[in-house]
Formats: structure tokens, C-alpha cells, sequence
């Protein structure tokens, strides 16, 4: 069968966006399937996101406005798959669009039907904690905006039709079943949180203030139900004692729950407390966990700040009941300390971080797609790339594998595309489309002739403000030719005429008085240029947003506003000039640096595309840190995978492999990179060009000073365990084996979790009982971290007889060595002090960055390092295998501990965004960005010091001297430089001094 | 034609009370979303503010409020993401140095310092918008016209 250019993305949430974008970037259609009426899934309910506060909204509703906007994804809402057939390559698709009851081409958001609405439903979004009108968003921010009719709670009485102007609303609108053809799936339903059945111990759904975590994110968001105050349900107060319980209906062995660890329920939890702290003062959190499971990225610090700046309270115990109190409403939690004590406490509220569960309709999707679902029924994944299910050409991604963050759903999304690449490559480009556009119409040093079209937005405007006035207004404006009043001006027809008009009046700026900029400038900007004219030639005045939705009581004031708005556009517009796109040339080669698992599995995937890789290892062979493993805990047999990796990379005539080598100069930008390497036990010297870089450097293992390692012969690392037990029967005559965990992690040295030592603990515990059953083996821990399915292994270590004991950072255990017998004391808070004597102590030593390395690599390719010496990725929600610097990807060990399938996710991911450059003959990149006037630059390089992206330098030229010099690739248009410019030298295209005084002035 | 133009804003606010006009600087990442959002959810603020769209609150060079109170805008207000939250990493912290030192600078010069307004919004914080645009009103209000540099020749 012949492969198809396009790719089903089944779920819009954060992973589907990204890996659709990530796709539709690299040359491919992609239709992007979405169950609800919006897309951006759970995301966009979250108020804010660990590690770093960052807003939740801000940061997602960008990219989901971009994948509602681009031109190669074909988006549909309220979908149902009905039915699948074919094969990796070629797979048909039928798809249910469920009906809107809305047109929603014709629809235009602006909301008058919820308004009038007379009918109240339950808000899903807001958890259920508000109402909203049947005919609604799901919330403001939606994308696409497009409205929709719950026929469960709609009567039918008319009247949303009647006020709808845009004549949208289509009670008869039937059901369309469409067939779809594509080359491979994606499938990212994402997850469904755990809700406490009835009858269940936390009295959730008994008691009034018992939230979900979710329900709680809702309550604290400033755009929920009570507008980010933190209210208790049942009477509104502020709840000062705010209880947070952990795994609910997670690591839950009694049936009611879930087995497994849902891997992000510690984190949200802190943040939740530390939020709802933050806003308000008086609310002191206790948070009830086992374990705390901070294994990811400054997941420990940010525990660590929870407990010392926002006074959150940590109890290690599971509670054993919860009552309310019937006066007050407040609950009364009865639990155990960990000295065995029982202790009672009320509460004002109780927020129970609930669990993740397998999308409800998992099973159904496994059966239409016919991949195969694991023991808990998520889907089932290889071992060693943890995107791709039981079938060929169908991968999953995000929360639908395994419970995950979003940065791990991100990555797994790029990842899945990166995989989706390697299958239909030869595919990329037949199936997008390009518009073809009239050539740009020259207007530099022509006198401004500027037509304003002012919007009714049906009564969204005019019904609050006086829209000819304002028309009457804005015609007598200088430069004006032509002010127009439009019901809708962003509907279809209002295009063409606004087309029709530019070229009538021979119009060379154009202004639009409407709703935001935000989201409907680019469809302005598109519809001037089919006109002919410049994309920047564009302005807009926010009359709807920020004016007569926020004086709809003030006719006369929100009407002078709007003149002063439309003023100061045309303004605007009278100073804007045509900005030209830069185009540059891409080179399509790679280049990887480190040559372990994640810069093999890279370099693998570009050179089965067909691009030139170079591949540059330190060391004498490839492997890297990996050569060290034998065995996964889920039992992938790693020394079989890496042979068989190092055979396949030998073997790809694509791929160029330097060992011994290191980097001399890495010198260009993105696109377009020289790199000069010396390699070789001769020190060759080569030089090559490249497009982009991926960083898989690696890290190393901690080597101890403390517990007598290298002093007693008895003490060894726990990679020398697993060798050992691998390589030698040595284990059969050892009677006892004390492993310590956290050696050389979450100390003051390195303040972070090492991620995999719990699991590598665990995975040789069992191996040494397996082995010999006799041996007794002790596990002395501070939180054993065995998230998600791993979590099965810690139980079966624990029913195999292998014991864990507890012990605290201030108190860490001792050893003492007797002649040949080796014994380690513990301070424990249920059995006092003991003491336990052993042959073989096993340290579980940390992974630590490679400064020095890492230090000079950053340098050269002018990307940050965190406080760890770990590499820092340009946003580590969004964006956690990019570097702020272009062209630059990090993935593996040298971003931060993580253990080989997440290693593997990640280089995969860098390849797709990558591709997403490689794919292009020439990158466009963006206009409105600094330039320097050399004639006034003094070269004092202040600029330099505030640009985050490093796109300024400073330059010998011939005729001014020593001046700035901005590298237009680099340029975000920021203009952190120009606002700090003492002479002036710096504009920004698009926001230039010139062209904001005259908004500024010019009043009348 | 200063003068006139002056004259005539005060002869047609003689029926009701003055209204000062505020010039608010919004990044469009977050404060410009945030006041978005507002609209949206119709959360209703007093009209007096004036938008102007920067790509991010380190865009703006202190002339520009200096040449907004020059031109007789009687209060300017400067709003960006949260310290942190920057989406050009750090706009904003570069521009938090730079108007405390415009703030400092501008009290020499006599302006009020309640006349010039900083302030962080997300875009999430429709409500929280609202409240501070009532809030920078009120206090602009209070001041009277900025009359400081009116020409006086």
C-alpha cells in the first residue's frame, strides 16, 4: 500500500497540539481530532504549573491559538472515531462530527446567544462549581471559539436565534460522518482523574468541603468560580487550615483505587498548597503523603520552598478517617504519626489529590484502533520507545501510556512525531498546501492612504458604544481615504470587501477597529495580503475587549474611548512601513554531540530520514552511560538494545561517528552551523556545516566520600552491585546486603533527585533474592520514588521479603567497621536505634552533571546551564528539548537524571522539532524585530547584557567603529535592548519609537 | 494649539466631573491577554485608560512616559507578566530595574509618583486587571490634570 503524507492526531490536548504543530511544521497534513467543543485538555484548567508558578493560560493558549490558526491542520471538535482500517503507512479512518448546532464558519464567538441563554447548565470546566448558559465555551479563551448548543439542557425556545446576527445558530444541523485518510495515528486522549466513588472514606461528595484537586485548581484560578479566591463551598469563608491528601485512588491496593503511582499528584499538590498560600496569607496547608515523590527537575527545591517560605506543613502518614463536624462544616482528620501515635485535627477544607486514571474510554479507542492496553489499562508501549503501541504506525502519547507531567506529555508528543518522521519522511510535503499570493504591491515613500473598517460585532459593539460617531470620527481623520462600519467585519464577505475596497481606493495601510489583536490580527494580516499589500500594513483598535464589553453603562465615555483608540491606530498606521521576512537557507545535516543512547537513537532517526548526521563521542566507543546497565526494572535487556543500536549506527553509510573527540569552534546560528572537531588518537582535525545541534552529553555517576566507599572493599556503588549480580554468582554466599539510597542527591552538594536510583535499588534488590533467596536484603530510604507502574516493582520487592527502612537527611546512617564485619547503625522513630551487620553495603550513588564540560559546551553554543550544571531548556513546561537559542536541542542525561525510556522520548522529541527546521529549504523568520542605526550606536554593549536570546554582538565596522549588531535569526523583537538604549540606536520593526510617540501624541 | 486643545477638553468636562486620561503600556504575552480576558467576562472598569500594544513591558524606553506626561496624558500606567513569567525570559525583570529608576527620577523632577503606575498581570487575571485599573484611576483622579509641564510662555 502506498504511505500517506498525513497523520491523525487523536486528542487536543497539550500533547496533541504539540505533536500536530510539531508535524504539521515538518510537512505534513494533519487532522487533529478533539472529543470536546475546545481544545488545550486539562492544561487549560490549571491555574498555575509546578516547578515554576508559571501561569497555566498564558503559556498554553499561545500555542493553542496557533494550532487553531495553521494553514497545514485541519481541526475538528466534538468528534467520535467510528471506525478504522489499514496498515502503518495507510490507514482509513471514519470520523462522527457530532453536530454544534452552531455553523461554525459563520459562528464569530462574540457570545450574544450564552448571554441571552435562559437556560442554566452545570460548567464542566469549572469542575462543576459554577453554571453556565446551554449554549456556551467551554471557557473564554477557547480554540477554536466557536460556540455550541448542549441539547441536554437546551429548550428550544428560539431566542439565541433570534439575537444571533451572524444567523449562525442551526437547530436542524445534522451529525457528518467523514472519512479520513492518513499514513499514521497518534493517539493522545490523555487521562481522567480518579473520582471518589460513593460510600468512599474521604466523605467526598458527603461533606461539602471536601474538594478534588482539580476542583481545587478551578477555585484557585483567577478566572474561576470565585475569580481566585480561595472560598470554602459550604459557606464561603476562607479556610485558614487546608488539608491536602495524597494518593487518592493511587498506590491503593485494597481495590477501591488504583495500584500504580499517578507520578504528579506530589508535585500539584505543593503547588496547590503553596498557591493557595500565596493568595491567600492566612491559609496554612498540611499535606498528609507517603512518600514525597519529587524525582523531576528542581521538583526537591520546590518541595524544599513549599516547607520553609510558604510554611507548609509535611505529615508523613496516611489518615485513617475524616469526619465532619456538623456545626461548623470544618473535618475532623484522625491519622498516625510516624512514632505510632493517634492524633486528631480539624480542618476548615480538605483537598484530596486525586489519582489519574486511563481515559474512560480507553478501552473503546484500544478496540477501534486495535492496540493493546496494559494491566491497568493504559496503553501499552514498547519497552524501549515508550510512544510506540502494540500496533505499527499507531504511537501514543502523554497521560494515555502512563501517568505524566506535562512536560513528559510535551516531550512524548515531539517524540511520537519524531517516530512519525522516520515512518512517512519520504511522504513530507505531498499532502500541505500553499497559497498561492499576489506579489506584494511596492508603497515605501507613497503618502499614507488609509482605509478603517469599524466593527458592530452584532450588538457586541454597537449596542455600547455609538459605532458612526466613531466612523464619522475616524473619516476625518488625516491620511484617512476611506472609514467603513462592518456588522461583522471578521466574516467571509467583509473579506472580500475590505480586498475589494483596498484596491478601489487605493488603500496602503489598513485599520480594523474590533475585538483583540490576539486572535484575529493574522486573519486581517492574510486578507491584506491576497489584497496585495504587506502583512504588516496592519493595524488594530481593541473597541470590543477593552471597551465597550467594559463600559457597557457608559455610552458616552466608551464611545470617546474608542475614537481615542481609533486615533491613536491610524496613528500608528501612518508610521508603519512594509517589513520584509527574512529568508535563509538551510543546511540538512546534523550534528550530535555524545554518543550515548539518546544521541544514538537521534542520530538513528535522522539518517533513516535521509539527513547527514555527525556523531561525536568523548570516549573510545559509543554507549555511554547505558554500558554500565544491564537490565531495566520493567526488564528491557539494555546491553542487547545498545549493541544493537552501536551495529545499526556503524552500518548507516548517513552516519559519520568521531570518537575521542571533542569540539573546537562551533560557530553560525540556526540553520546554518560550522563546527571544526578534533577526534581520533591523532587529533585529526575536521570541519563540517550543519543545520542543527542536539546535546546528548550525558552526566556521570556521584563517586562517594562518605560510608567508607574506596576505603573499605565491602562498600560498592550500586552499578557494581548490578555487575556484579550480572556477571558473577558472588551473591550466593552473602547472608545480608544494606543498600542507602539518596547518596550524593537531594543533599546541600545536590539538591535534587536523582530520578532512577530508587528504581535501579529496587531492580537489584530483586535480582540478588531472585538469585539467592536466603540473602536478607535492607533498603535504607528518605522516599522511595518508584512513580507510576514502577510502583508495582516496590510492592513486589516489599512482598519478596525485601526490607525498607526510613531515615532522615539530619540523620543518615552510620558505619562502622569491625575487622571484617561491616555494621550500620540507624536511628528509626518506630524501633529506636538498631543496628544491622552485613557483608556487602551498596551505595546508590546520584547522577551528577559533568560541569566542566557542560560549562564549555554552553559557552560555545551561547546556551544556560541551571544551578545543577545541568543544561537548561528554553521553557521547561512547553518547550523541554528546545534551548531559548535556536537550532539548539537538548535530550538524555545532560538535561537532567532520567532514565533510559525517557532518555529515548526525549531524543526522539529533539529530532522532531528539529525536522521542523531540516524540512524547509529556507526558514522565514520573524519581522518585527531590532535593528541598530550605526550612525548612533557608541558600541557600550548595554544591549548586549539584556538580550535574553544573545542575538547582539558587538562588530568592527568600517565606518562607524565599534557598534551592535543584532543577528536578525536570533531576534525575538523583544525589545528589552531598545527600551534600554541611551542613544536611540535601536528600533523595533513593527513597535518603533517613531511609531508609538505618535500614538502617544497627537491628541485632539 | 496646545492651549486650545487643553481649553477645549475643559470646556466639555465642565457638566460633569473631570476624568483624567491614562495611558496604559500592556505586554501583549500577559496584561494584554489578562485585559482581554476582562472583557470577556464583562468585568466592568472605570474608562479612562488608553491601551498601547508592546511586544513586552522591556520594550518600553522611559521616554515614553516621559513624552506621555510631556504631552499632557495625566497618568501613565506600565503593566507586564509577573516577575518569572516572562515570554522573552527577562523582559520584564529588565524592566522592573528600569522603571524604578524612572520612578526616583521622575520624584525629582516633582511628578507625583502615584502619577506613574507599575503593575503585573497575567493572562489569566481578568479580574485582577479590572481592580488595578480602578484602583491607578482613582489615584490619577485624586492628583487633578497634569499640569507640570504645561508651557507656561
Amino acid at each position: 500500500m502506498e504511505k500517506i503524507g498525513a497523520v491523525m492526531v487523536v486528542g487536543a490536548g497539550i500533547g496533541g497540539s504539540q505533536a500536530a504543530l510539531d508535524l504539521a511544521d515538518s510537512g505534513y497534513k494533519v487532522y487533529l481530532i478533539e472529543s470536546t467543543t475546545s481544545i488545550g485538555g486539562v492544561m487549560a484548567q490549571l491555574d498555575k504549573t509546578f516547578p515554576t508558578n508559571d501561569c497555566a493560560m498564558c503559556i498554553v493558549s499561545p500555542k493553542l491559538v496557533e494550532t487553531g490558526r495553521h494553514q497545514n491542520i485541519d481541526l475538528s471538535i466534538n468528534c467520535e472515531i467510528q471506525d478504522v482500517i489499514g496498515e502503518a503507512g495507510n490507514f482509513t479512518i471514519k470520523v462522527l462530527k457530532k453536530s454544534l448546532y452552531i455553523n461554525p464558519e459563520k459562528c464569530t464567538g462574540c457570545g450574544v446567544c450564552g448571554r441571552e441563554c435562559p437556560v442554566e447548565a452545570i460548567d464542566v470546566f469549572n469542575e462543576g462549581l459554577a453554571n453556565y448558559a446551554a449554549t456556551s465555551v467551554k471557557y473564554p479563551q477557547a480554540v477554536p471559539l466557536v460556540f455550541a448548543i448542549d441539547k441536554n439542557y437546551c429548550i428550544g425556545c428560539g431566542i439565541c436565534q433570534g439575537v444571533c446576527k451572524a444567523k449562525a445558530i442551526e437547530y436542524d444541523r445534522k451529525d457528518e460522518e467523514v472519512e479520513i485518510n492518513v499514513g499514521a495515528i497518534i493517539l493522545a486522549p490523555g487521562f481522567d482523574e480518579y473520582i471518589p466513588p460513593e460510600g468512599n472514606l474521604y466523605g467526598y461528595g458527603k461533606y461539602k468541603n471536601v474538594v478534588t484537586s482539580i476542583e481545587f485548581e478551578r477555585i484557585l484560578s483567577a478566572s474561576g468560580p470565585y475569580a481566585g479566591r480561595v472560598l470554602r463551598p459550604s459557606d464561603g469563608d476562607v479556610p485558614e487550615k487546608v488539608a491536602f491528601l495524597q494518593c487518592v485512588g493511587s498506590r491503593d491496593y485494597t481495590g477501591k483505587g488504583k495500584p500504580y503511582c499517578s507520578s504528579v499528584c506530589c508535585m500539584y499538590t505543593a503547588k496547590e498548597a503553596v498557591i493557595a498560600h500565596e493568595h491567600m496569607h492566612q491559609i496554612q496547608p498540611t499535606i498528609f503523603s507517603m512518600d514525597i515523590r519529587a524525582y523531576g527537575k528542581d521538583f526537591d527545591k520546590y518541595i524544599i520552598r513549599a516547607q520553609e517560605e510558604y510554611e507548609v506543613r509535611y505529615i508523613r502518614s496516611r489518615i485513617s478517617s475524616i469526619t465532619e463536624v456538623p456545626e461548623t462544616k470544618d473535618l475532623r482528620i484522625k491519622y498516625e504519626t510516624e512514632d505510632g501515635t493517634v492524633v486528631e485535627e480539624d480542618y476548615h477544607m480538605v483537598v484530596l489529590a486525586v489519582g489519574l486514571n486511563p481515559p474512560n474510554d480507553a478501552q473503546f479507542l484500544a478496540e477501534k484502533f486495535g492496540v493493546e492496553l496494559n494491566e491497568y489499562d493504559f496503553a501499552m508501549t514498547d519497552i524501549f520507545n515508550p510512544v510506540q503501541t502494540s500496533k505499527p504506525g499507531i504511537f501514543a502519547c502523554g497521560a494515555f501510556s502512563s501517568p505524566k507531567d506535562i512536560p513528559d506529555t510535551v516531550t512524548q508528543a515531539s517524540a511520537a512525531a519524531g517516530c512519525v518522521n522516520q515512518l512517512l519522511h519520504e511522504k513530507k510535503g505531498t499532502l500541505i498546501t500553499e497559497k498561492t499570493l499576489p506579489p506584494e504591491i511596492f508603497v515605501r515613500g507613497q503618502p499614507p492612504r488609509i482605509g478603517v473598517f469599524i466593527c458592530y460585532c452584532g450588538i457586541n459593539i454597537g449596542g455600547f458604544l455609538d459605532v458612526p460617531e466613531v466612523t464619522k470620527y475616524a473619516s476625518n481623520l488625516p491620511n484617512v481615504v476611506l472609514a467603513d462600519n462592518n456588522l461583522y467585519t471578521c466574516s467571509a464577505d467583509t473579506q472580500t470587501l475590505i480586498k475589494d475596497t483596498i484596491k478601489e481606493y487605493h488603500l496602503n495601510r489598513v485599520v480594523v477597529a474590533s475585538c483583540t489583536p490576539r486572535t484575529h490580527e493574522p486573519l486581517f494580516q492574510e486578507t491584506i495580503r491576497e489584497a496585495g499589500l504587506n502583512r504588516y500594513l496592519f493595524q488594530m483598535a481593541n473597541i470590543r475587549d477593552q471597551c465597550s464589553w467594559v463600559h457597557m453603562n457608559e455610552w458616552d465615555k466608551a464611545t470617546e474611548k474608542a475614537k481615542d483608540l481609533v486615533r491613536m491606530a491610524v496613528n500608528k498606521a501612518r508610521n508603519i512601513e512594509a517589513i520584509e521576512r527574512i529568508k535563509l537557507p538551510v543546511t540538512q545535516k546534523t550534528l550530535i554531540v555524545g554518543g550515548g543512547i539518546s544521541g544514538m537513537v537521534a542520530a538513528l532517526n535522522f539518517a533513516t530520514q535521509g539527513y547527514e548526521t555527525f556523531l561525536i563521542e568523548k570516549q573510545k566507543e559509543l554507549g555511554g552511560f547505558a554500558r554500565h546497565i544491564y537490565n531495566t526494572l520493567e526488564g528491557g535487556n539494555v546491553q542487547e538494545f545498545i549493541s544493537d543500536l552501536i551495529e545499526k549506527i556503524n552500518s548507516n553509510k548517513l552516519i559519520r561517528v568521531f570518537t575521542q573527540a571533542e569540539i573546537e569552534i562551533i560557530d553560525g546560528y540556526i540553520g546554518n552551523f560550522k563546527t571544526t572537531v578534533i577526534h581520533g588518537s591523532k587529533k585529526e582535525k575536521t570541519e563540517f556545516e550543519h543545520g542543527v545541534v542536539i546535546v546528548a552529553t550525558g552526566a556521570k555517576e556521584y563517586q562517594p566520600t562518605e560510608y567508607l566507599y574506596g576505603q573499605n572493599n565491602k562498600v560498592i556503588l550500586q552499578s557494581e552491585f548490578e555487575k556484579l549480580l550480572n556477571t558473577s554468582n558472588d551473591i550466593n554466599d552473602k547472608k545480608s546486603v544494606v543498600m542507602i539510597q539518596c547518596v550524593g542527591s537531594r543533599n546541600d552538594d545536590h539538591p535534587y533527585c536523582s530520578k532512577m536510583c530508587c528504581a535501579e535499588a529496587i531492580k537489584n534488590a530483586l535480582l540478588a533474592k531472585q538469585k539467592n533467596p536466603n540473602v536478607e536484603v535492607v533498603v535504607l530510604f528518605r522516599d522511595i520514588r518508584t512513580y507510576g507502574f514502577k510502583e508495582k516493582y516496590y510492592r513486589e520487592a516489599r512482598e519478596k521479603g525485601v526490607i525498607f527502612i526510613n531515615y532522615e537527611e539530619n540523620e543518615p546512617p552510620e558505619i562502622i567497621s569491625e575487622g571484617s564485619i561491616l555494621k550500620i547503625k540507624l536511628k528509626t522513630l518506630k524501633m529506636g536505634e538498631i543496628t544491622i551487620e552485613s557483608d556487602l553495603l551498596v551505595l546508590s550513588a546520584g547522577i551528577i552533571a559533568k560541569r566542566e564540560d557542560n560549562e564549555e559546551l554552553a559557552k560555545m553554543l551561547k546556551v544556560p546551564l541551571n544551578d545543577d550544571n545541568f543544561f537548561l531548556e528554553a521553557h521547561v513546561k512547553l518547550r523541554p528539548v528546545d534551548f531559548a537559542t535556536e537550532g539548539v536541542f537538548v535530550a538524555g542525561l545532560a538535561h537532567c537524571p532520567k532514565t533510559i525510556e525517557d532518555s529515548i522520548s526525549q531524543a526522539n522529541a529533539a529530532v522532531a522539532r528539529a525536522c521542523t527546521i531540516l524540512s524547509k529549504d529556507e526558514i522565514e523568520v520573524e519581522g518585527k524585530i531590532g535593528e541598530i542605526d550605526m550612525a548612533r550606536c557608541t558600541g557600550c554593549g548595554m544591549c548586549i547584557d539584556n538580550c535574553a536570546y544573545n542575538a547582539i554582538e558587538l562588530i568592527d565596522d568600517r565606518r562607524f567603529g565599534r557598534v551592535a549588531y543584532i543577528n536578525s535569526i536570533l531576534c525575538k523583537g523583544c525589545g528589552a535592548c531598545a527600551g534600554n538604549c541611551r542613544c536611540a540606536a535601536i528600533d523595533i520593526r513593527g513597535f518603533t519609537g517613531e511609531q508609538i510617540f505618535a500614538m502617544i501624541t497627537g491628541r485632539n | 494649539m496646545n492651549e486650545i486643545t487643553s481649553e477645549s477638553k475643559q470646556m466639555k468636562n465642565t457638566d460633569d466631573e473631570w476624568e483624567p486620561k491614562i495611558l496604559a503600556f500592556l505586554c501583549n504575552w500577559c496584561s494584554y491577554a489578562g485585559a482581554d480576558l476582562a472583557g470577556v467576562s464583562r468585568i466592568q472598569y472605570p474608562p479612562n485608560i488608553r491601551v498601547v500594544r508592546v511586544p513586552c513591558s522591556g520594550r518600553i524606553n522611559p521616554y515614553f512616559i516621559v513624552k506621555a506626561l510631556l504631552d499632557g496624558w495625566d497618568g501613565v500606567l506600565v503593566s507586564g507578566c509577573h516577575p518569572g513569567d516572562c515570554h522573552y525570559l527577562t523582559g520584564n525583570l529588565v524592566a522592573r530595574r528600569r522603571f524604578g529608576i524612572l520612578k526616583d527620577l521622575l520624584e525629582f523632577f516633582g511628578i507625583e509618583p502615584d502619577r506613574v503606575n507599575f503593575m503585573w498581570a497575567s493572562a489569566a487575571e481578568g479580574e485582577r486587571f479590572a481592580v488595578l485599573i480602578r484602583k491607578t484611576t482613582k489615584l490619577v483622579k485624586k492628583m487633578g490634570p497634569n499640569k507640570k509641564f504645561e508651557k507656561k510662555w
